[in-house]
């Protein structure tokens, strides 16, 4: 591999992590809202 | 994602480079967002008409897992036609035929958006609701893609009923069950899907005739297709006032279904009526035909943004 391509791989691998904590981050959040919207509905 | 076609290796180096979101351009148009969109709007439309309240966060969640279905859907739909996107000039850049994306991990990251799309659907609204957005990406799949796609010229026809499952989701998130409503604004996207996708076809028949997809004009010919595009726009007119006619909506709709639908109609004529040589192929580029395919997205959308809007105008 050459310096430039491991550079496009570390570039490539750090936009998935970013991608990949945003999606779990969002799926917390958006647990998180799902439970307190059903326990205000039953309310 | 690990799926990307790249040599693994080490980053190396003091200073950390600069992102590369291409890839994540990758994974995000495996879920087909053009389509997407047109299915969340048909989604929200059925869940706005619904009777009865759902909290806007339950709401918004709906309409969440009904886009990550359709790009769940999306997604196995480019794994599994791979081949015939390859040889299909229009499908050829996709990131699984490109190359970009391994096949293997378009599939995984396929099934585990449809399944996380019905359990959460299921988690936030009802157990129906999840089961319709689940049998909605099952017929997509399994009937349009897997058994319709290459084996017959109905494939469209048949299979539109996969992208008419959008409004019933939506509604039955709301309700927790399906009644004529819903099963109307089916039909309506029913009715719409072959004169929509005839009217891609005709101009696309050569990259259908070379990946082997009995599309209409490659098993029937242009003029067949020409003929079908008019009749069913001519059978879409009733059916999209049906709504009014069946009391659920105000003469506002009624009035915007007419003239849509005439629009739809006056286009379809177009294409039967375009210049075209003794087998029915266009002689001017497939303008009318281009055209049709472009008002059919204008029409579905005017037409269900009318839904909702004649329902405020009456309140």
């Amino acid at each position: 591999m050459t310096p430039e391509e491991a550079q496009q791989f570390t570039r490539r691998r750090r936009a998935r992590n970013w991608a990949m904590l945003l999606a779990l981050l969002g799926l917390v959040v958006l647990f998180f809202l799902i439970t307190v919207a059903r326990r205000s509905a039953a309310v | 994602m690990s799926g990307t076609v790249t040599t693994n290796g080490q980053g190396g180096g003091a200073s950390l480079p600069a992102a590369d979101f291409s890839e994540v351009a990758d994974w995000f148009a495996l879920l087909k967002p053009r389509v997407m969109s047109l299915v969340v709007f048909a989604g929200l439309v059925g869940l706005l008409m619904a009777p009865g309240h759902l909290h806007p966060v339950l709401a918004a969640t709906a309409i969440l897992c009904i886009a990550l279905g359709a790009g769940g859907a999306g997604a196995i739909n480019m794994w599994y036609d791979r081949d015939i996107d390859a040889v299909m000039r229009r499908t050829a850049r996709r990131p699984v035929p490109a190359g970009r994306i391994e096949p293997g991990a378009a599939l995984g990251f396929g099934i585990g958006l449809s399944v996380a799309s019905v359990l959460i659907l299921g988690l936030a609204t009802n157990a129906f609701a999840a089961a319709t957005l689940a049998a909605s990406i099952a017929f997509y799949v399994f009937v349009y893609t897997m058994w319709l796609k290459r084996r017959t010229p109905q494939n469209i026809v048949i299979g539109g009923a996969a992208g008419a499952f959008p409004p019933i989701v939506g509604w039955a998130s709301v309700t927790g069950d399906v009644s004529l409503e819903p099963l109307v604004l089916f039909a309506i996207i029913f009715m719409w899907t072959p004169p929509h996708f005839w009217a891609l076809s005709l101009w696309a028949h050569a990259d259908y005739e070379r990946a082997g997809v009995p599309m209409l004009p490659v098993a029937s010919g242009a003029r067949a297709t020409r003929l079908q595009v008019l009749l069913y726009t001519l059978a879409l007119l009733p059916v999209s006032l049906a709504p009014w006619a069946l009391g659920f909506s105000g003469p506002a709709y009624a009035a915007a279904a007419t003239l849509l639908g005439l629009r739809f109609l006056w286009h379809a004529w177009q294409v039967w009526r375009e210049p075209q040589d003794a087998l029915g192929r266009s002689l001017g580029k497939d303008a009318a035909a281009k055209r049709t395919f472009r008002y059919s997205l204008l029409y579905l959308a005017a037409l269900f943004a009318a839904l909702p809007l004649d329902r405020l105008l009456s309140l």
